[in-house]
Formats: C-alpha cells, structure tokens, sequence
C-alpha cells in the first residue's frame, strides 16, 4: 500500500550510516558529526509519512515487508507496525537525534565511532520493534548489545569495564533461553512469524516454562526485581548519550517484549503467575523507590527510579488478566493504555534527567550530589528545566508522568485496593527521591567553588531541552493523540491475544 | 586383459599429489629469494584442484561410488572439499609473512600444506575403512612435521612431540576398533558394512564402535580426549595452529559421517548416547576452561573445545537437518578460527609473538579496523547475531530440538554454556577496545593478508546477514 519500504529505511539507514562513519574514521570529527546528524534527522523526517500512514483504527500489522530470509528454516525478513510498535520507532528516532546533539562537544575520544555506534544501534532497535519474525526480532535484539557494550566500555566513566561486561552478560543470560523458548515454538508452529506463534495453542506446563523464558528475556532488560542491579552499574558508567538510550529506548523493549510476546503468546501461563508479576512490579515501585530515596549518585537516583517507574508499567500490563477475568473491560483497558503511556513518558523523562545530570557532569565532573548545592544561583536556565523534569519524574499533573501512573492506578484500585495503595506510594516516594535530590543540587548557597564556576546552558543544550520539555508537557496535557494510536491494538490485545489458548478448539477466536 | 579405471573421479587427489611433487622439486631447483615460486605453485594447486571440483561436482549428478567401493563423490564431499581449499588457501596467504620473517621458510612448508590438504580430501572421499585410514594418516603425518616446522622453538617441538604421541594412540584406538568390525563383518567397504550389521547383535560392532569413537574424539579433541589440543595449539607456529585447526576438522566431519552415520547407522542409539557425553563435556570444559587462559591461543583452543561439543549437538540429533547443521557448523568454525588466528599473525613479528591476551591490549586505538574485525570474529564465535557464528548455533539446537528425542534438557545445557563462552570472547573484546595499548608497533603490512584478512572477517557479518549462501548447500547434501 505504501510506495517506499519505509520500515527497511528506518532500519538500515542508519545502519549504513554508521557504518559510512566507521569507514571514513576519526580524521574528520566535524563531518562525521555532522553526518551522524543529517542520518539521524533523516530517519526522523521518515517517521512522518509513518506517523500520517499509519490507521488508528486496525489492530493489524501496517506497512507489512516480507522477503524471504532463510527459506530451508522458514525464517522470513518480514516487518510491519501496530499501535504498540509505531510509538517506540518514534520515541527511538526523536531520543537519538537529542543524543548525537547532545553528545556534539563533550565526545573528545574518536566521536565519529561514537556516533557511529549510536546509528549503529538505532537500526538494531527500530528492527526490534518493527520485526515480526522472531528469529528476526531476535537477531535484532541481540545484535544490539554489542554497540551499547562498546559504548559503555569505550566512553563511560573509571568503572565501565566492570559495568558493561555486566550488562552484557546479564541481557545475553536473559535472551538465550528466550531464544530456546522461540525455536521450540518456532518447530511446533512451523514457522517463526511471531503472528502464528499468537495462535499456537499450548498445554499449561509448556506455556509455564516459555512464559518464564520470557520472563527471564525481559525481566532483565526492563528491568524487574530482583535481576535489576546492572542497571545502576549501567546507567553510573555509562556516556550520558548511553544512559538516555538505555533509560529511555532499551527498558522499553523488556516490556514490548511482554506485550508482543509473553502477553498474547502465553496467555494462561500469564494468568497463572500474574500474582507473581504484580508482586514484583509493586516490589520495584515501593522497594525500589526507596531505594532511590537513599542514593548519593545523581545517575544512580534516576536509575533506580527508572525501575520503579518501569515497574508501573508491568503493573499496569499483568493486572489486565484478573480486571478481565472479573469482566472489568475497561479498567483492563485503562491499565494497558496507562503501561504503555508511561513507557512513552518515562523516554522522554528518564532522557530528559539524564540529559540534566550530564550538563552538570560535563561541567563540573562528579555526579555526587554533594558535590553541589545552590546550582540555580548560576545557572536558573537549567534549574528551570531540571525543575520541570523532576516534577514530571514525581508524577505532577500536567506532565506526562502523570498521565499514565494516574491510569495505572485508577485500574488498580478496580483489582484490589492494596496494589492501588501501594502502587500510589510512589506519588510519595516519587517526589522525595526527585525532589529531595533537586533541593540539595540546585537551592541553598553556592557550595563550592566548581559550582561558582558553572556557567548556564548553551544554544545547544537549552535547544535539546525545551524539545524534551514540549514533549513532556505536551502529552501531559494532551495524551489523547497517542492514546487514539494505541487504541485498536489494545482493544485487540485484550479481547484476542489474552485469551486462553490451552486447547486448539479456543484459539483463532478472533483474528 | 587389464583395464585401466576411470582417473576422472580421482582427478583431484591426483593432481594434489602431483603438485606437491612438483612443489617438493621446484624448491630444491629453484633458488628464488622469498621461495615465491613454491608459492605460488601451491597456491595454484589449491585454485586449480578448487575449480576441479567444482566442474567434477557440476558433472556428476549423484553419488559414484569407484575403485571398488573405496572412493566415494557425492555431495558431502564436494562441499567438503571445496571447503577445504578455501581454507587451505587462506591460511596459506596468513603463512607467508609470517614464516617469512622467521626464517622457517622453506619449501617443505608448502609441500607439506598440500599433503595435508591432500589427507584432507581422501578423507572426505573416504568409502572404506581402509582408505579413511589413509587419508586421515596422511593428514595427521603432515600435521605433526608442520607443528614441527619451527625448529628452533622449544615450544614447537614439545607440541610436535605431543602432536604426535597423542595422535597415534588416537590412530591406534581407530585402527584397532577397524579391525574389530571388519572381524565382525568381514568388510571394510562403508555401505556393506551397513549391510552386515543389519540384524546382527554382535559385541564386536558394540566394542568396534567403542573403539573408532574414542579414536574420532581425540582426532576432534573432544572431552575427555582433548588433552593435546591446548598445547598443540600454543606451541605450533601460529598458522599451523591455524590450519589445524580449520582444515583437519573439516576432514573430520567426513570421516563422522562415514564412519558413524553410514556405516553404523543401526548402532545410532549407541552412539548417540557417546555423543552426548562427549557434547557435554565439551561444552563445559571448552567454555568454562577458556575463562581462566592468558595465552590467547590456549583460549582459542578451548574455545575450540567448546565448539566441538556445540557441533557434535547437530549429529546427536541424528537427522539429516541435524546432519546439515553440524556440517554447516564445522564449516563455519573453520573460516571464523581461521580468522582468529589470521589477526594475531598479523599482529605478530619476528621476535614477538601476539599470543598474550594483554598484547592485543588497545588494539582499537592502534587500528580500528583490524579490532573490528577481530570483534566480528569473537562475536561471530560467541554467538551472538548477526554474525555469523549464531547461525549454526542456531541451527543445531533446532535440530536437537527438533529430533523427538527429548533432548530439550541438552539445547538448554548448550545454551547455559554459550553465556559462558560470551564471558570468554567478551574478555577479548574488553582488552582490544577498553584497555590502553602498550606498544605502538607496526602490524603486519603484507598486502595481500590485510586484504585476505578483511575479506575474511568482513565475511563474519556478510555471511552472517545472508547464511544461506553456505547453509543452503549444507541443506541440499542431506536433502
């Protein structure tokens, strides 16, 4: 239906503009920069006639490609997008354009190769959200962690050798069993296409152990309690450019990974351990949360935070099985629909933070919150921004972060009260760790003489900021656009991927 | 009264054997600086015998079995066989410098290249039990004297001397499971063999494959027949390290099939249950060994161990998708070690061997390119997509998975130690690119190796995103 392969492009142009860098090398930084630029503005431009072809009111896979890939084995290079693909490719796209600009001048060390790694790797991730093939998806998934361990191990701080050998080892732990997992159905379907997976009817015990595949897969990339602890090390060590690709793309995909696979393809399994999912999930909004609370490093604050707001979104997903079960519909809808608004949300906010501290570190070069104090003196730029960024992190209405937690809760609360009382801890823990940590960084006297020497935000910095601020504000007062893309999917979701499918009579219901 | 056979079957070993000759000679004759000629001669006899093949492959449509049944051309050995001449031929450009600049150069190196590679296709061609002992004597004879080729080197001797030891009990555990089949079946040729055992309970067949089992595992080195590979690996000049580990193991996957899928194929449950003990322990003792290796081709070399035991997977699975992906796997390990090994002679020089993991220490910083094809290779070892080396992964667990055998404990079992290979090959990876360089030497500067090595490691990624290039023949032979 639609001229140009418009995913393939997002996928490999990148790709081969990374590539294109890693050939002309570091003897021009200027160009190469500038290259990175132009590549990553481009795939943005390209989500455009995406975002204007895309039909809002299907549930099915749109701009469809399908070439066959390795045809003795059924494996196919087939892509396409639904309501629940479209967003992420969009976050992905507008977080790395803010990423090589915001890495422009603080890359000293080969920045053609850092940004080469970074195209690199915005290929891989568009790929994972666009594929449909699951040993397609997995490739895609996989292949990701080898520019992101580079880019940890390269550009991040004194303690990354330790942090990304850590990181890999932990997402490649998680992704092997999922891979057993996806050739075992893979066999029994007779083919990979994560579609035919969705309609494979299972006995309970086989889903059991393929849902806890899953788990581990992406209980590790979300990441869930208690396989979370690289993300600190992660997220400490990591380049600024690498904490916002991590916080705001890479978590994400732990928990698309829940509603492309887990959700829909182990339907009764996820019933059966749904108790133990929310349980987990509340264990990071509240354990994790103070946590944060605790913590001394700026990046590790946000770190841990991200866990706990991404255990909102596992809240939010894995409640739906007993809302529906109780034929409370919409309330299920509603938590969906609030999980996915906080995965959208918190890209924009976890980046955002990121994008904060790194200005800071860039300046004075400790993330330790004690290292500063009376920030705003010299830079009120920036402390207005952090400010708008801390309070959207503390869930203020008005902001994004609001938006979905809101949701979540409301849902929560049709479940059981306790999960809404404890989920709704985090309105409280939220805001002491966030706003506790910009009272000591920004208010009180000039601390020290770094801090005399801070000068406010550059063209290219605020540039960078108010982007990030548009958008958190915008979907804070408006969610209904994104909420309208997701809606089908959803619905779909909901009605035909959840459903049991333990016999072969059940499954193929709707379709 | 006398009729002489058909040569067109036997062209290529023919002509391999008269090369060698020739390259023997010409070296004597011939005093060029450098030995250019010798070769030259070599690397034309592996293109020539390549393209020889590759027209007797086109030519003939299905399996001939000649020479009284000893001699086999069918698909198998096609593949095989133009496998080995690329691996052969690369290896070949990988040892000119470096034998160059350490005065081991003469041209018995060569000859002795080709005699191996000449062992090599007898062996794939092999159709009795006799012939698969010629030509696996003719490769490992050769092997253990290019092992030994550094004379100098007290390492290079000690390994040839292991080589050796090792290699003829190994050669004595096959030779004396051969007799005890033929005992039984008063054959040697593969297919009657087959025919004899059909209905028969004999201990003999039991004990036979006992024996040519043991003898295979130590030709594969795999645990616990593996002792040899780790200083074998190490004390050979490293493109002999090279070789044997590419070219004999291609080799070997021919004689496996011969031997135990051919001829044994009612034996199957038995010698499947070998297998999986052999895979195992492979698997296990390769990966986790390889953690605790400073000597980067000791780590190769367990990690060649390891990759044993991922490649017997596909023939425990004991069906043709199974057999196909353990081809595809032994053929992919060859061009993937091949180029490991192709970076650290090119890192090395006279007088400094690169074989330390610290002396690939910021290799990024010294040439990004050559750690990029360093970490395509490691990556494409490890697994990990889209290199590569996670293809025939891929494919073998399918096939275990896939063989109704419930052998999903074992594709799980498998999986668990490739992360702990990730951690080995990850080690690499974490010195090239994380750690600062120590020298600033100069890397090789051959011409034709820099463009045969990134050719080769480009092939990691190529391949990698088009696998059916190599595993759509793999598929076709056992179709």
């Amino acid at each position: 239906m639609n001229e140009l392969p418009l995913l393939s492009l997002l996928i490999w142009i990148p790709i081969f503009g990374g590539l294109l860098l890693l050939l002309l090398g570091d003897k021009n930084p200027g160009l190469s920069k500038t290259i990175a630029l132009v590549v990553s503005v481009v795939t943005l431009a390209l989500c455009v006639p995406l975002y204007q072809g895309f039909d809002v009111s299907t549930a099915n896979m749109q701009f469809v490609e399908h070439a066959a890939w390795i045809p003795t084995l059924n494996i196919n290079y087939s892509l396409g997008i639904d309501g629940f693909a479209l967003p992420m490719i969009i976050l992905t796209c507008f977080s790395m354009v803010l990423v090589i600009v915001a890495g422009w001048e603080v890359i000293e060390n080969r920045p053609g190769q850092y940004m080469a790694a970074f195209l690199v790797m915005q290929g891989l991730m568009n790929g994972v959200f666009a594929a449909l093939d699951s040993i397609l998806f997995y490739v895609f998934w996989e292949g990701m962690l080898i520019p992101m361990f580079l880019i940890i191990g390269i550009w991040g701080g004194p303690n990354r050798v330790y942090a990304t050998l850590k990181f890999f080892l932990y997402t490649f732990l998680g992704s092997v069993f999922m891979l057993v997992a996806l050739i075992y159905m893979g066999i029994k379907a007779s083919s990979f296409a994560i579609a035919d997976m969705h309609t494979l009817a299972m006995p309970l015990d086989v889903q059991s152990l393929i849902f806890f595949a899953f788990l581990l897969a992406f209980a590790v990339k979300v990441p869930m309690f208690p396989v979370h602890t690289w993300l600190p090390d992660a997220h400490v060590e990591a380049p600024t450019g690498g904490s916002v690709i991590l916080a705001a793309i890479m978590l994400k995909m732990g928990t698309y990974g829940f509603i492309r696979f887990s959700m829909p393809i182990t339907p009764d399994a996820a019933v059966e351990y749904s108790f133990l999912m929310i349980v987990l999930s509340l264990i990071a909004v509240v354990y994790i949360g103070l946590v944060a609370l605790a913590q001394q490093d700026m990046k590790k604050l946000i770190a841990y935070s991200s866990i706990a707001h991404m255990g909102f979104v596992t809240l939010g997903f894995f409640i739906a099985f007993g809302l529906m079960s109780e034929g409370h519909v919409n309330a299920a809808e509603l938590g969906l629909q609030g999980g996915l608004i906080q995965m959208i949300s918190h890209g924009f906010i976890s980046a955002a933070l990121f994008l904060c501290v790194g200005v800071l570190y860039d300046r004075v070069h400790s993330r330790n919150i004690a290292d500063y104090g009376g920030v705003a003196n010299k830079m009120p730029v920036f402390a207005a921004f952090f400010m708008l960024f801390a309070m959207a992190n503390s869930g203020l209405p008005g902001t994004s972060g609001f938006v979905g937690e809101f949701m979540v809760i409301l849902a929560a609360f049709q479940e059981n009260f306790w999960y809404a009382f404890l989920a709704a801890t985090t309105l409280i823990l939220g805001a002491s760790y966030s706003l506790w940590m910009y009272k000591r960084v920004i208010f009180g006297d000039v601390a020290n003489e770094k801090v005399e020497n801070l000068t406010d935000m550059n063209m290219r910095e605020t540039m960078v900021m108010v982007l990030l601020a548009i958008m958190v504000l915008g979907f804070g007062l408006y969610p209904a656009p994104l909420v309208e893309i997701m809606d089908a999917s959803v619905k779909n979701l909901l009605e035909c991927g959840i459903q049991s499918k333990l016999t072969e009579v059940a499954v193929g219901v709707c379709s | 009264m006398f009729e002489t056979p058909d040569l067109t079957l036997l062209g290529t070993e023919i002509f391999m054997l008269i090369m060698a000759c020739v390259v023997l000679v010409a070296d004597l004759f011939v005093k060029d600086k450098g030995h250019k000629l010798t070769y030259l001669l070599a690397q034309f006899a592996l293109v020539f015998g390549f393209y020889y093949t590759l027209k007797l492959g086109m030519a003939t449509e299905d399996a001939t079995i000649a020479y009284a049944g000893s001699y086999i051309f069918d698909g198998m050995a096609l593949i095989l066989k133009l496998a080995i001449f690329i691996t052969a031929f690369i290896v070949l450009v990988y040892s000119r410098p470096y034998i160059n600049e350490r005065d081991i150069l003469r041209g018995e190196y060569y000859m002795l290249v080709l005699f191996a590679t000449l062992g090599a296709l007898v062996l794939v061609s092999a159709h009795s039990l006799l012939t698969i002992y010629l030509g696996l004597e003719l490769l490992t004879l050769a092997s253990y004297a290019l092992v030994a080729s550094h004379r100098d080197s007290s390492n290079s001797s000690e390994a040839a001397m292991k080589y050796f030891v090792m290699g003829a009990v190994a050669s004595a555990f096959m030779l004396y499971g051969m007799s005890l089949v033929y005992g039984a079946s008063k054959t040697i040729e593969i297919g009657l063999i087959a025919d004899a055992m059909v209905g028969t309970q004999s201990l003999l067949f039991g004990m036979g494959l006992v024996f040519m089992v043991s003898g295979i595992a130590f030709k594969l080195g795999a645990v616990p027949f593996h002792m040899w590979i780790p200083d074998v690996y190490q004390g050979a000049p490293t493109p002999v390290t090279a070789f044997i580990g590419s070219v004999p193991k291609i080799a070997a996957f021919g004689m496996i099939m011969r031997i135990l899928v051919e001829a044994m194929p009612s034996l199957e449950s038995n010698w499947m249950m070998m297998l999986i003990i052999l895979a195992v322990l492979s698997m296990g003792l390769g990966n986790i060994t390889a953690i605790v290796q400073s000597n980067i081709k000791r780590l190769l070399a367990y990690s060649a161990i390891a990759h044993v035991g991922y490649f017997l997977l596909g023939m425990i699975a004991g069906t043709p998708d199974g057999y196909s992906a353990s081809m595809f796997y032994i053929l992919v390990y060859a061009l993937t070690t091949v180029a490991g090994f192709g970076v650290i002679i090119f890192m090395s020089r006279a007088g400094f061997e690169c074989d330390t993991l610290d002396d690939f220490k910021g290799l990024w910083q010294r040439s990004p390119w050559y750690a990029f094809m360093m970490l395509m290779t490691i990556m494409s070892m490890a697994g990990v997509p889209p290199f590569i080396g996670f293809w025939p992964k891929l494919e073998v667990i399918m096939a275990v998975l896939n063989a109704d055998k419930d052998l999903v404990w074992l594709a799980v079992v498998a999986m668990v130690f490739s992360i702990v290979g990730a951690f080995v090959y990850l080690r690499i990876a974490k010195v090239m690119f994380f750690d600062a360089p120590e020298t600033d030497a100069e890397l090789g500067s051959d011409l034709s190796m820099r463009i045969v090595l990134s050719l080769n490691g480009l092939a990691m990624l190529g391949l990698g995103l088009f696998p059916t290039l190599i595993l759509g023949y793999c598929v076709a032979v056992f179709a």
